[in-house]
């Protein structure tokens, strides 16, 4: 998700609450950024819970309000928490497949105040979008979307690119020129959640990645005062990391389906963390003293090389997520960096994909997709190993 | 986006934007799709008044008499030439 304009205030506040409302979802996209072992989580808040949280939050100064999941649209509470939503003050934003809409709910939510609808498409064409989402769903969505602009809400285009879409980014934009979009985003695979466990059908190639940038480029400029492009530029090429989340702990707050705080959608993956859960505690708690939300928080739990780095309060170390998946030890420096020991071996990844792409045996390899079924695999399989 | 702004002009917030106060920061501020734009003081005193129905002079009358009739008009229009460009205000 892009954080544009979105500013860090001089003392850590969750500006930023990202309810994930359910892993439910009637897509199967195999890049989702839902923990693979999603299966494990089995309650959800209860419509009660969800309005005590986000009071909290907005006592605490938070502004945007994210209703994400899984599909959001799923729960049959939606239109309340939304109205609820929106007469405390937030800025409400609904992440969706679009599946699971239609013209009478779009009117509902319009009519409990909220502010703004993105919608994500798995790409410009129906046989891919169905493809990768598992789900007859291209013409829907495009329904959907004519149906978002018609009641005049701010609509954002979302479209993960991965090997499989990437070189169609041309047509992606064109759709959606099409549809009118204000905002479309545009970010690659990395290496997170669903997309981990597919990376190598899915890295895009250095090549694929740098034909589509200045494709992104060429629309930026071309539709300038019409619809912005954001287009996010994976760091897996790079030297620095980025400051991942703009810092542990300092705007975002993301509450699981089950109602466990975590500083960012990824970080359910990490090891050690305790999840304090909003049944338990209140958010300020969680935010200011838990020691979750503390872990990683500002400069003082780095090692070398971060530790004595002259740039270490520029991305304060990059991404807790990518430092654990790549190194297997979260307080490493992100492997992106180039002073990072492991920075080799994620390169030498990176070039083994790249190399293999496009080889028919490699590229034969079959998707896993993202369902509840894969994912008690994976529950199981760990289970397994720690027995 | 250059525009000449004229004195009876009416300003209306664009839609996809929205302006509130908020507590917590002790400012205005603009939100939009999963963003947010803190606003100066000043920033803040001429967004406010941008409803739909006063006009630039009206808004620059409003703050002029609200800050001890100082000469804010070249600040004002400054201002809004700029927001215009950003797209969080139109015409109306």
């Amino acid at each position: 998700m892009a954080t544009v304009g979105l500013e860090a205030s001089s003392q850590a506040r969750p500006l930023w609450l990202l309810a994930e409302l359910t892993y439910r979802c009637p897509l199967q996209c195999p890049y989702c950024s839902n923990p693979v072992e999603m299966a494990k989580y089995k309650n959800e808040l209860s419509t009660d819970d969800w309005i005590r949280v986000m009071q909290q939050g907005r006592k605490m100064g938070a502004t945007q309000l994210g209703f994400s999941g899984g599909e959001p649209l799923v729960r049959r509470d939606l239109e309340d928490l939304i109205t609820e939503a929106r007469r405390l003050g937030y800025y409400t934003n609904l992440i969706t497949s679009g599946v699971g809409m239609d013209e009478s709910r779009i009117l509902a939510f319009k009519e409990a105040g909220l502010d703004h609808i993105q919608i994500s498409f798995q790409a410009s064409n129906e046989e891919l979008n169905n493809y990768i989402g598992k789900s007859k769903s291209f013409q829907h969505k495009y329904e959907m979307a004519r149906l978002v602009k018609k009641y005049e809400y701010p609509m954002v285009l979302n479209i993960v690119l991965h090997r499989k879409n990437i070189e169609q980014i041309r047509d992606i934009l064109d759709m959606t020129v099409d549809l009118d979009a204000d905002y479309v985003e545009l970010a690659s695979t990395q290496y997170y959640g669903w997309s981990r466990v597919n990376i190598d059908q899915l890295l895009p190639t250095k090549e694929q990645l740098k034909k589509a940038e200045l494709v992104a480029r060429e629309y930026q400029e071309k539709m300038k005062d019409k619809m912005k492009v954001i287009y996010v530029i994976p760091d897996y090429f790079e030297n620095r990391p980025k400051k991942c989340m703009n810092g542990w702990g300092n705007i975002f707050l993301t509450i699981a389906p089950d109602g466990s705080a975590l500083p960012c959608h990824a970080a359910g993956q990490l090891p050690g963390l305790e999840f304090p859960n909003v049944v338990d505690h209140d958010l300020e708690w969680i935010w200011d003293e838990s020691p979750d939300f503390n872990k990683f928080r500002g400069t003082s739990w780095m090692k070398e090389p971060c530790k004595s780095c002259d740039e270490k309060h520029k991305d304060l170390g990059g991404c807790r997520c990518q430092a654990y998946m790549l190194t297997g030890d979260a307080t490493n420096a992100d492997p992106v960096c180039d002073k990072s020991e492991f920075h080799t071996k994620l390169h030498d990844d990176v070039e083994r994909i790249g190399k293999l792409a496009g080889d028919e045996k490699f590229e034969s390899k079959p998707l896993i997709f993202r369902n509840m079924k894969n994912s008690k695999n994976f529950t199981d399989k760990k289970t397994t190993e720690t027995v | 986006m250059s525009i000449e702004l004229k004195n009876e002009t009416i300003l209306e917030i664009v839609p996809t934007f929205r302006v509130q106060w908020e507590e917590v920061q002790n400012c205005y501020v603009v939100l939009y799709p999963e963003g947010m734009v803190k606003l100066s003081q000043s920033a803040g005193e001429i967004m406010k008044r941008i409803d739909g129905e006063k006009s630039v002079i009206d808004i620059i009358d409003d703050i002029s008499n609200a800050f001890d009739e100082a000469d804010v008009k070249e600040d004002v229009m400054k201002f809004l030439e700029v927001v215009y460009g950003n797209g969080w205000i139109r015409s109306k």
